[in-house]
């Protein structure tokens, strides 16, 4: 490791990194196929939604010493509707029953703790009401609103509006992706995977909000100059918060995988387990967006503002001009970052000077 | 490294050391708040961590369209919290959430089955107004000669509210278990059986003072339009509460009045009818006034020697005590205490295995200021936890399963600040500032995106905080809570910290322990780095 730089270091100089904004149709062919993938999913299989959501009542058996036929024909024989009846690892027995009222609950109780030898006390119950679920989600949903309202303001007064509607498509996007793996695969939803959700929501947007507050520094002034482009400069910044990116969500990531871990393990089911992987899954969803699809939908609006759009034909103008048409776009990126550089010192470099642009500008640097 | 240009390089705009007082002072004085000694000094767990059962109801209102209004939620609360309190030991929990219409009422008993409590909680009060028709003392009566030695009508062991006697008619059945009656249980005292206002009623007085046996109602709840505690006009006597009927009220009133008023004075054991009209909340007599003179107007005043809180607290149970709301029941959670703790305990391992990993991780990655992270980890996580026992005793703070997860989740936020702050050291390290320069100039950049991340968490904890219900309102609350704490840790302990491991003079030296490496040679004394063309500014990853 002695004289090669280091990954971070080639990433901050441009010198090597992913092509966010550059190969941005990639990006969005990927997300959009994800997309409609997800939504058929939604449209075709549904939401595996708990009972919360659809009211009825949920026995939970630790130590059950009885079968599932056993626990599910006990049920069934007392409530005369048919019970859903799952063995959640760590020996616990889940029943679950349409909804029911407190003499009949009471009455499932004695009858499971009977059935599977374990005291009525140890039997975890939750009976919920049918509409108990719609009014938490609609709730849920009113907070969502109101809160991307909010959003959305702060985030032009902060930022611009541009970059408020490119934080939305990216969340928008995490949405639906999120719901699509929660379909696709069909791990339950309940309130917990509602809470996580809307972390992630917060989370998402609190990764967008880092990355863009880098784009907003590095293109300050920008139009004062002509040799980067904006794409290219909003590029180099999103490289040079990747590392940023990564070492955050392994800090943020590995909590979580250890309570999916432990929870999976030790509980079986439940809603430190529920909550863990709705963030799991929004967690990836919120990186990759606020990487690949925040800060390209920012830049393609960006591109349309009359300023960026002079400075970007001034830019291509001058390099087809300099006869650098052949020019590898990674060089060319990695020779604009130099100049730019330098630019900023106040001693502004010929194109010829642009010929070795890896020395150069780095002895320069250092001397502000 | 010679420290000689250390004060005109960094210049004393900073000073580490004050902020870091300063963040000394807050952690000690939330300590003492949260420690004071003599108090209760957990966290308070959540229902789902510890093991009991929790009731969600939700009030209607009985008249279509009607309004629910806060005092009547208020009253509401408190019904169910008398209820509650008569039959559990340990400490339960009501708290209201919202408002209106929407708003939900959550019951949370340690260990009672759940439909003992879903019965308990969930009936409708009732106010009515019964004229008294004979006083006995409190304690059950052994009977002597009838042949009816058993004791309890509506019978029964688990005894999960109030035994009240009724009957069509003044019988001797009616009578004999109106005497077996046990007004010292306190069970019996904290109501919670509605009573049919066209029957007699036997019942206690809700102090267990007395024992009722009570005719018919003659005016029931909603007759009464308004109630207010006040001072009488001459100025004598205590506080009085005024009362004022509808018409049919009134009529009532008059007819009942006239006919007490004529009748002897109650006394235990003293004559039967006599003068007085008990007033009946929730089945048991909240107050036993007699009639001073017939009352034709509709216009009552209720005299006694009160104090300001008991006129007050009479005056509301008869403006809301018959509670034009319903309850519904709309979920019931009971999780035994095996599995609460199990919950925890699985919580607990998880984070703490979580924040291992983070640990090494920050170690590993960031060296010496991996250790500045970590202590900074610890503050966060030392404070957070003050703020739960603090919390708890002052507001009710209760720490629920969403919370640990939510408290979980932020340890990723958290680091998530000293890592940006950490990258922008080492982009201004690439820059070729020193390492001295590196914290503040990275500080700079590092603190306008963190306040602005950090808003939009604190509005989503917002937002979410005021608008949801149940659980994910715990968990907004936490979340807010833990976004506050980590601005203050990293404006008030990280980053002095920090600038003070950068300006010590072994961090100067750039060795690998700092894990922003600088390599190569020819740096001057102290300051800027000229380097020359093989210079790289490198990191160690």
């Amino acid at each position: 490791m002695a004289r090669r730089a280091s990954l971070g270091d080639r990433l901050y100089r441009g010198e090597s990194g992913i092509n966010f904004v550059g190969r941005r149709r990639t990006w969005f062919i990927i997300s959009g196929i994800l997309v409609l993938i997800s939504l058929a999913a939604l449209g075709f299989r549904g939401l595996n939604l708990g009972v919360e959501f659809q009211g009825g009542a949920v026995f939970s058996v630790p130590n059950a010493t009885c079968s599932i036929e056993g626990a599910r024909e006990a049920t069934s024989q007392t409530t005369g509707e048919e019970a859903i009846v799952t063995e959640t690892g760590a020996g616990i027995i889940r029943v679950q029953t349409p909804p029911v009222d407190a003499a009949q609950s009471q009455e499932i109780s004695r009858v499971l703790a009977d059935t599977c030898g374990v005291a009525a006390t140890d039997i975890s119950v939750q009976v919920v009401g049918p509409t108990w679920g719609a009014e938490i989600t609609s709730k849920g949903i009113q907070a969502l609103i109101v809160f991307l309202v909010l959003v959305t303001i702060f985030l032009a007064i902060y930022f611009e509006w541009r970059f408020a509607v490119a934080a939305l498509v990216a969340l928008v996007h995490d949405i639906v992706l999120t719901v699509g793996i929660y379909a696709i695969t069909g791990l339950p939803v309940t309130p917990a995977t509602l809470i996580g959700f809307l972390t992630i929501l917060g989370y998402s947007l609190y990764d967008t909000v880092v990355v863009f507050d880098k784009v907003k520094e590095d293109t300050k002034g920008i139009t004062a100059q002509s040799v980067l482009s904006y794409p290219e400069a909003a590029n180099r910044s999103v490289n040079q918060v990747l590392v940023r990116s990564i070492n955050t969500t392994i800090t943020s990531l590995l909590p979580v995988l250890a309570i999916i871990i432990v929870g999976a393990g030790l509980l079986g089911a439940g809603t430190l387990l529920d909550l863990a992987v709705a963030l799991a899954v929004g967690m990836f969803v919120g990186v990759y967006s606020s990487l690949f699809i925040a800060t390209p939908v920012a830049v393609l609006l960006k591109m349309r503002q009359p300023d960026i759009k002079a400075l970007d034909t001034r830019v291509a103008a001058r390099r087809s001009g300099a006869g650098k048409r052949a020019a590898e776009s990674q060089e060319a990126a990695a020779a604009a970052v130099g100049v730019v550089d330098s630019a900023a010192t106040g001693t502004a470099l010929g194109a010829a000077e642009r010929q070795q642009p890896k020395r150069q500008p780095r002895s320069k640097r250092g001397k502000k | 490294m010679p420290p000689a240009n250390r004060s005109s390089r960094t210049g004393s705009q900073t000073h580490p050391g004050r902020l870091l007082l300063i963040m000394a002072l807050i952690t000690a004085a939330l300590a003492v708040w949260a420690f004071w000694p003599g108090q209760d000094n957990a966290v308070r767990l959540g229902l789902d961590l510890r093991g009991g059962t929790q009731v969600i109801l939700q009030p209607k209102a009985v008249q279509e369209g009607a309004t629910i209004t806060d005092d009547q939620l208020a009253q509401t609360v408190a019904i169910i919290r008398q209820r509650v309190d008569g039959v559990v030991v340990a400490e339960a929990e009501v708290t209201v959430q919202g408002s209106g219409e929407g708003a939900a009422i959550i019951v949370s008993v340690p260990d009672v089955s759940q439909e003992r409590l879903v019965e308990l909680v969930g009936r409708t009060a009732l106010l009515d107004f019964r004229p008294v028709w004979s006083i006995y003392g409190p304690a059950p009566e052994s009977l002597d000669d009838t042949a009816n030695p058993a004791p309890a009508p509506t019978g029964d062991d688990t005894a999960t509210s109030a035994q009240i006697v009724q009957a069509a008619d003044n019988t001797p059945e009616y009578q004999a278990e109106v005497a077996a009656l046990d007004c010292l249980d306190p069970i019996n005292q904290a109501g919670g059986s509605p009573d049919d206002p066209e029957l007699w009623l036997g019942t206690c007085d809700k102090d267990g003072a007395a024992k009722y046996s009570l005719q018919p109602a003659f005016i029931e709840g909603t007759n009464v339009t308004d109630a207010v505690a006040q001072l009488p006009q001459q100025g004598v006597g205590g506080w009085v509460v005024s009362l004022t009927f509808d018409s049919e009220g009134a009529r009532a009133l008059a007819t009942a009045s006239q006919e007490l008023y004529a009748l002897p004075d109650c006394a235990p054991g003293g004559a039967s009818p006599c003068n007085a009209f008990a007033i009946v909340l929730d089945g048991v007599v909240v107050s036993a006034p007699r009639f001073n003179e017939p009352i034709i107007g509709g216009q009552a005043q209720i005299e006694g020697d009160f104090t300001a809180t008991e006129a007050q607290d009479l005056a509301n149970v008869l403006s809301y005590g018959a509670l034009p709301v319903t309850l519904d029941v709309v979920e019931v959670t009971s999780v035994s205490p095996t599995v609460g703790s199990d919950q925890l305990r699985a919580g607990l391992i998880a984070g703490a295995i979580g924040a291992l990993l983070i640990v090494l991780f920050l170690l590993f990655y960031y060296r010496v200021l991996g250790v500045v992270a970590v202590l900074s980890l610890v503050i966060a996580g030392g404070l957070a936890y003050m703020s739960f026992v603090a919390l708890g005793k002052t507001v009710g703070f209760t720490l629920t399963l969403a919370g640990v997860a939510g408290a979980i989740v932020s340890i990723g936020i958290t680091a998530d600040s000293f890592i940006i702050y950490y990258e922008r050291i080492r982009d201004a390290l690439r820059e070729g500032k020193t390492m001295r320069q590196a914290a503040e100039v990275g500080w700079t950049a590092t603190r306008r995106t963190l306040l602005a991340a950090d808003f939009v968490t604190l509005l989503a904890a917002i937002v979410l905080y005021i608008i949801s219900v149940g659980n994910v309102k715990g968990f907004a609350f936490t979340l807010g809570l833990i976004t506050l704490i980590d601005i203050f840790v990293a404006f008030l302990f990280t980053y002095p910290l920090t600038v003070l491991v950068c300006r010590s003079a072994w961090m100067q030296k750039a060795t690998w322990l700092t894990g922003l490496r600088v390599k190569g040679s020819g740096r001057d004394g102290g300051g800027d780095a000229v380097a020359d063309d093989r210079t790289t500014v490198g990191v160690e990853s």
